[in-house]
């Protein structure tokens, strides 16, 4: 970030992006799970407009369909230690608002507030549930690969928490880094 | 009024928590603080009582014991043991590798930083071991204490933050 002020309305929302702008069907990638060191190594930045980042966001996208009830999915969970995740929330009961199906790169929390607790899974924990504080208000800003526009996604509920499990991927946290308390993680007992 | 620390630990099945507790009731042992949980197919029971002598409380516990499948053990302990926390709370969340040694390295390091581990516990999912702690911490030590964990942690090839806790007072 430059630091020049910008109307947040020329680039607020999606502007219509999907993940067939990747024009790419994606591969789907082996899921990586804890311990591997892979996902407790920060991510680096990307180019969101190189080849390679495109792929990587068509993979991620690819991946996270076919893994029943996965709402998102960042970089370091296939095994790549970057700044790239894909969110879709899309008919989660607890989702307000939508964005559908995306993908950011370099993504950072603008603004969060109304901190809420809720009980997380995640795929590289499968067997682990947890109960962590998150912002139900979000604002997110990052860039959208391919065209590496940069947008700013005004967010809330299920949406906001699986944007800040995401970005916390990329950042090599998982959610057992911000568990409640010692009587916070839990075995799993429903499997999807 | 006697007060007597408990632990009964055994294999898990319907019906532990009743019979101890009946078992206390009809001495007239209150119950105060307890933990009561299951650990790898293990029931464990950790409680704190008021009232009747401890071996009051062996004796009639003995019956429940007699086939071998649970272990009781009963002890005085002196009253009043409460006491008031001592700096900032603060949880300390571990994952990586199982390995031996994790809690003990990791526990030391909080008290030679003068911490004090209120509750804790493990969870070995997997190849996945994780730990998270509570532990009150000496004002204004956090940052550097956060550093040594994360030196003791990377020997460990283990991974750790160190975050207050959330006191969540409404």
């Amino acid at each position: 970030m430059t630091g020049e002020e910008r109307d947040p309305e020329a680039y607020a929302g999606l502007g219509g992006w999907t993940p067939a702008a990747l024009r790419l069907p994606g591969e789907v990638r082996p899921v990586v799970s804890a311990p591997d060191a892979v996902l407790s190594r920060a991510g680096g930045a990307v180019d969101p407009t190189a080849d390679e980042t495109v792929r990587l966001a068509a993979d991620l996208v690819a991946t996270m369909r076919v893994s029943p009830g996965c709402v998102g999915l960042a970089a370091p969970q296939i095994g790549v230690g970057a700044q790239v995740f894909a969110v879709d929330v899309t008919g989660h009961p607890k989702s307000v608002t939508v964005h559908g199906t995306f993908v950011l790169c370099n993504a950072r929390v603008v603004e969060a507030s109304r901190w809420k607790a809720g009980r997380e899974g995640c795929m590289s924990v499968p067997d682990l549930t947890g109960d962590v504080k998150r912002a139900s208000r979000l604002v997110v800003e990052g860039a959208l690969p391919g065209s590496g526009a940069v947008v700013r996604l005004v967010t809330d509920g299920f949406e906001a928490r699986a944007l800040q499990h995401e970005i916390d991927h990329c950042a090599g946290l998982l959610f057992l880094d911000r568990v409640a308390g010692a009587h916070a993680v839990y075995q799993r007992k429903v499997y999807l | 009024m006697n007060e007597l620390a408990i632990t009964v630990i055994g294999r898990d099945r319907p019906g532990i928590v009743a019979d101890v507790a009946e078992v206390l009731a009809r001495l007239g042992a209150n119950l105060t603080d307890s933990t009561m949980t299951r650990l790898r197919g293990h029931f464990a029971m950790t409680l704190i009582c008021v009232g009747p002598t401890a071996a009051e409380v062996e004796a009639a516990l003995a019956p429940l014991c007699a086939d071998g499948q649970l272990l009781a053990t009963v002890r005085a302990v002196t009253p009043d043991g409460e006491t008031t926390p001592a700096g900032e709370p603060y949880v300390m969340a571990v994952h990586g590798a199982d390995r031996m040694g994790i809690v003990a390295a990791m526990t030391r390091v909080l008290t030679e930083a003068g911490g004090n581990v209120t509750d804790l516990s493990t969870r070995l999912a997997g190849a996945l071991y994780v730990v998270v702690a509570e532990v009150d911490l000496p004002s204004g030590t956090a940052d550097a204490l956060a550093g040594r964990l994360a030196e003791t942690a990377a020997d460990l090839g283990v991974g750790v933050t160190l975050r207050p806790a959330d006191p969540d007072l409404l």
